[in-house]
């Protein structure tokens, strides 16, 4: 068996460490494994609390206990995640989790002063081990993060950490950081009073030791704030809650901060009620759709971090061509990763604006101003180009013009190193145009950004017929270089994510055109889980650039579709959308003006299929082409490009769960009801295993 | 020291230079600090190098008033700029002269093989300059926090006078000397009367500098020498701000004088301006020239150090250019440009008038008198009256744009003199590389 828990007893003041190391990863998990051993490791503490560890003239009494990671980055990360998609029924789930239930108690039960050492990640199932302890101490690390993120896997904390978390904070502060699944700062977690003390690294051990032989009484939430747990109150303010959370998710999609609600309401009385609570709602919520779907997404994201290789070489020096909104936000966002960029434009008023949008991501992201004037020395505004000589990566974000892209990299190649690899961030122009002129087209890769690109995690890395496999591995780890998702597509119009989008916004304007209003359409489809409605998306990325993408990509759909009249005509009265403050919505200081859903309207009984259809029937169509590799890589695309319902699992998963066959057939009623629009892509005629097999 | 004899060391190389806009200071901290500005010449200076900013040896950079965030400004700078941290960086301070005793310490590090790569300059935020308690209210606030009753406290706050309040403009210290208690402007005021310069000559030599600096702009003489730089808020600065196109006699006529008050003639409009900005240079031996391929602007010859009366601080750059002439045995003729810094025009004005003056050369420097300087080689792409004289980076950008010019206009030999607050003056002896010794 590994060894993962390590425990060790300082012979002079008697305090034992113990320290865990996980060798199966790359951040300590809670798995079974580890639970396992840390029982047996209780055993010798308990049994040796008077004695101590070792034997001998030298034994001393265990007189306190320090829990700590012997990582040198990451305390403890949460459960394995992995395990719980192994569980089989809920009472299996309910076993185990009254089993940690036991665990943390005798941890808490045990007549010494315990506590947590914290440095770098502690979240979820690892926060809650350190709340079971007396004292915590976190260090003062930027990369310390506390939090409750299990509301975002369709679960709440079920290891004892809803009746902690209450007793430490009250029930407020610790109902909102368990429903919001946000991560604190050590500092703001030492304000909530979720941590002790925090110490800047090098006083971590000392502090521990310091905090123990003290042995203050444990911090506990005070007379005012566990005053929202009495019981008439307390119904009142889950009400508020529930009201303020239904504000935002919707119960059947998201069940779970509902649960944790009505949960904490039912039981919030006591630890037993509390406790008891976790094993028995926990487990249902676990083996729910929901939390089933989100963990594939959340699996999905391990599969999307880890198609680059750690042996790849990462760009430390970018260079972007082009500061233009997506060129100029590229940048920041590789300077604010660490990167040395140089920003070349034509227009130093152009960098000048981009430079002043990025100062403010980075006001808004690092907040430290020592941190905020690093990254600002690593953003060079360059009009010349003088940082194409020595960069690892250029980026090319200049308009969408194949003459001049072609341009721009015949001459980007006479000046960058030999082992640069180029990029361009074309949505449009074929990859193999661009590389027209260059000497070694093998080294051109895309990287599609999607705007806004601080918000949207996905880039695709698309890969041209003449590029090569080692330029793509290049591309995937520049774009994890970055703290961004790469998605390798091939090179076909759209790709995939806009490919997929634009039949959906299509169908969208259709309704419109046959006098469904806006709202009803942009309704359907947040109502079926989408982020945002398409109509309210067309305005956010701009009607003008919808249009050159509706024109060059209509014809290429599976269902072919010319650009709807209302679109060219919005353009043509220079109604942009967002920009302009009037598209689809008008637009008040940034704001959509919304209005309500007409009186007496009612929308088409198969409003939200027809939508959702084009969209599933297109994805179909990229799977058969061979857009990207496989189904998972397709669903993990459309839900981190396009924000597609994360609840339910990907649009090839919703089909699979809807039943292939019964799909198919839906899809062919809407054809025989609305027309060419719904012809079933081929790919609809192939078993799903031998589409999935990657027929063609 | 030995005026015949040229310290025996390495040949010291000009490879290139960068400076930024110079930044009118408008009464309030202007966009960028010292460092800020350092940095902001400092980066695209490195980035057209073909070396990685850690291949260089060492950094050095004037700067008269540091602010309290930025002390040893050079070594932020430099690790701002991606040097290596283990490339040693030191600030230097002689008042005026600060950005060129920042190149004479690295032509001494290179010379004395010490180093073969080193960037130096200057860099100064004036608007920055700290405005600082009086004397009063520190020793106030001293015993504020030594008394411990309320009575006490009580007795301090009835002491305290709104005068005592009164802020010290750090500036106006610093351009003040302490030693004769004159401002810089006074000296200048005593050399306009001891030497007779007229208000309506100074004030036709301020006109001449920015009709200059404008021909030069016109006629992008800059381009090669100013980097712009971008603020926080996407402002881009391109161009220096004191330039005036629209100056004329009659305007610069009507300026009342800031010194001498009423009668004076030292106007605000013929002084060297108040401006944030900074100039770098990278110096390097002749094997950092081969290692690097690099190429070369132009030889640094020969600096010399003078010092005179504070009061008459002006004349420092006759000081300092007759013994460095003398010791490289070259006459007025020999040089083909002369930049010396318009720290006020009645100064420049002086320098001009003594150097063929026999009477001052013989009595005070106790040499021969040279030719006069013609008016066409000096300063003849405007100076500090219009492109305006952040202390710190004045020397360095005095040597930067005579070497550009020089390379541009194919010249061969050209000085560059400051005069120093305390009564000190510094020059430099630049030869373009190409050109016959």
């Amino acid at each position: 068996m590994k060894t993962l828990w390590r425990i060790e007893q300082d012979a002079v003041d008697g305090i034992c460490r113990l320290g865990i190391d996980d060798p199966s990863h790359a951040v300590n998990l809670l798995s079974v494994a580890a639970l396992d051993e840390l029982d047996t490791r209780l055993d010798e503490i308990e049994s040796g609390l008077s004695t101590g560890l070792a034997s001998g003239p030298h034994a001393h009494p265990i007189t306190g206990l320090i829990i700590e990671s012997r990582k040198a980055k990451g305390f403890i990360a949460g459960a394995d995640v992995g395990e719980f998609d192994r569980l089989a029924d809920p009472s299996e789930a309910e076993r185990h989790i009254r089993r940690v239930h036991a665990l943390l108690a005798r941890i808490e039960d045990l007549p010494i002063p315990t506590l947590a050492l914290i440095h770098d990640v502690c979240l979820g199932g690892g926060l809650e081990l350190a709340l079971a302890c007396r004292y915590r101490i976190a260090s003062d690390d930027p990369a310390t993060k506390l939090g409750f993120p299990e509301v975002r896997l369709g679960i709440f904390p079920g290891y004892g950490g809803t009746w902690r978390a209450i007793r430490t904070l009250g029930p407020v502060a610790a109902m909102q950081a368990m429903l919001t699944g946000k991560t604190y700062s050590a500092r703001q977690a030492q304000r909530m009073g979720l941590v002790d003390r925090v110490l800047p690294q090098r006083q971590l051990e000392t502090g521990a030791r310091d905090l123990i032989r003290a042995a203050p009484l444990p911090s506990r939430a005070s007379f005012s704030q566990r005053l929202p747990n009495l019981t008439p109150v307390r119904g009142w303010v889950a009400q508020r809650m529930t009201r303020r959370t239904a504000a935002k998710v919707r119960q059947e999609h998201y069940p779970a901060p509902f649960a944790l609600i009505e949960h904490w309401r039912a039981n919030g009385d006591n630890s037993r009620g509390l406790l008891d609570g976790e094993a028995r709602r926990v487990p249902e919520l676990l083996l729910g759709e929901t939390s089933t779907n989100l963990r594939r997404i959340f699996h999905l994201q391990e599969r999307l971090k880890a198609l680059s290789g750690a042996e790849v070489l990462r760009p430390q020096r970018v260079h972007v061509v082009g500061a233009g909104v997506m060129g100029g936000d590229i940048a920041a966002w590789c300077a604010l990763n660490g990167l040395t960029v140089t920003l070349q434009d034509l227009s130093l008023d152009q960098i000048g604006s981009a430079m002043k949008r990025a100062h403010r991501l980075f006001e808004q992201r690092l907040r430290d101003p020592r941190l905020v004037r690093a990254a600002w020395d690593r953003l060079i505004p360059d009009p010349d180009g003088e940082g194409l000589p020595r960069t690892d990566l250029v980026i090319e974000a200049v308009a969408e013009q194949a003459e001049l892209k072609q341009c721009l990299f015949a001459e980007i190649e006479t000046r960058v190193p030999e082992h640069a690899l180029l990029a361009t961030n074309t949505s449009s122009i074929p990859l193999e145009r661009i590389g027209e002129g260059l000497r070694d087209p093998g080294r051109l890769v895309g990287l599609h950004f999607f705007n806004p690109v601080a918000r949207m995690q996905l880039v695709e890395v698309v890969q041209g017929t003449a590029t090569r496999t080692e330029s793509i591995q290049r591309g995937l780890a520049a774009v994890r270089a970055l703290d961004r998702l790469p998605l390798p597509v091939r090179s076909s119009p759209g790709f995939l994510v806009n490919r997929v989008l634009m039949p959906y916004l299509l169908e969208a304007v259709d309704l419109l055109d046959e006098g469904v209003s806006i709202a009803a359409i942009d309704k359907a489809a947040v109502d079926y889980g989408m982020p945002m409605g398409p109509l309210a998306l067309a305005d956010t990325v701009g009607l003008d650039i919808c249009l050159a993408v509706a024109d060059t990509l209509g014809p290429t759909l599976t269902a072919p579709e010319e650009t709807p009249e209302r679109l060219h005509r919005m353009v043509a009265d220079g109604r942009l959308g967002k920009k302009s403050g009037q598209g689809f919505y008008r637009y008040r200081d940034g704001q959509a003006v919304h209005e309500s859903i007409p009186h007496g309207d009612r929308p088409p009984h198969d409003l939200t299929e027809r939508m959702i259809f084009r969209l599933l029937n297109e994805c179909v169509a990229c799977l058969r082409e061979g857009v990207v590799e496989d189904p998972d890589l397709l669903d993990a695309g459309v839900v981190f490009g396009t924000g597609f319902a994360p609840h339910r699992g990907g649009p090839l998963h919703e089909i699979a769960q809807g039943g292939w066959e019964r799909m198919r057939e839906r899809l062919d009623a809407l054809q025989r009801d609305h027309g060419r629009h719904f012809r079933p892509d081929r790919g609809w005629q192939l078993t799903p295993a031998g589409l999935y097999r990657g027929g063609h | 020291m030995n005026q015949h004899t040229r310290p025996n060391t390495r040949p010291v190389y000009l490879v290139d230079g960068c400076r930024t806009p110079f930044l009118k200071a408008r009464g309030v901290p202007g966009p960028f600090t010292a460092a800020d500005l350092a940095v902001g010449a400092g980066r695209p200076l490195l980035l057209r190098q073909p070396f990685p900013p850690e291949a260089i040896d060492e950094v050095i950079l004037g700067c008269v008033v540091p602010s309290s965030e930025e002390m040893n400004v050079a070594r932020i700078a430099a690790l701002r700029l991606g040097c290596s941290e283990r490339t040693p960086a030191w600030t230097v301070q002689r008042n005026c002269a600060s950005g060129l005793q920042a190149l004479d310490s690295a032509a001494q590090s290179i010379g004395s093989g010490r180093a073969d790569l080193v960037l130096a300059g200057g860099t100064e935020a004036m608007s920055h300059a700290p405005v600082l308690f009086g004397r009063a209210f520190v020793e106030w606030l001293g015993n504020w926090s030594r008394a411990r009753s309320l009575t006490a406290r009580g007795r301090l706050l009835a002491q305290l006078r709104p005068h005592d309040l009164a802020p010290v403009i750090g500036l106006l210290k610093g351009l003040t000397d302490p030693i004769v208690g004159l401002s810089m402007g006074q000296t200048a005021e005593h050399l306009a009367w001891r030497f007779g310069i007229d208000r309506p000559s100074m004030d036709r030599f301020a006109l001449r500098s920015h009709q200059r600096l404008g021909t030069a702009i016109s006629d992008h003489v800059f381009s090669a020498e100013i980097t712009p730089l971008i603020a926080p808020d996407g402002t881009a600065y391109t161009q220096d701000e004191g330039y005036r196109a629209d100056s004329d006699l009659a305007q610069l006529g009507a300026l009342r004088p800031v010194f001498d008050r009423p009668t004076g003639t030292v106007t605000a409009g013929n002084s060297a301006q108040v401006t944030d900005g900074a100039a770098l240079l990278l110096l390097a031996s002749e094997e950092a020239v081969e290692r690097w391929d690099l190429t070369v602007l132009a030889q640094l010859m020969d600096i010399q150090w003078a010092a005179l009366d504070p009061t008459e601080m002006g004349l420092g750059p006759v000081h300092a250019m007759a013994p460095l002439l003398r010791r490289q045995g070259l006459a007025t003729a020999d040089i083909d440009v002369f930049e010396i810094n318009e720290a006020f025009a009645a100064q420049v004005l002086a320098c001009q008038e003594v150097w063929s003056d026999r009477h001052y050369r013989e009595e005070v420097l106790g040499d021969e008198p040279d030719q006069a300087i013609p008016d066409d080689a000096l300063n003849p792409e405007g100076g500090a009256i219009a492109i305006g004289h952040p202390v710190g980076a004045s020397g360095a950008r005095l040597a930067l744009h005579l070497a550009l010019s020089m390379k541009r206009r194919g010249l061969i030999r050209g000085v560059a003199s400051l005069c120093i607050g305390g009564g000190q003056g510094g020059a430099l002896l630049l030869r373009a590389e190409g050109g016959m010794p």
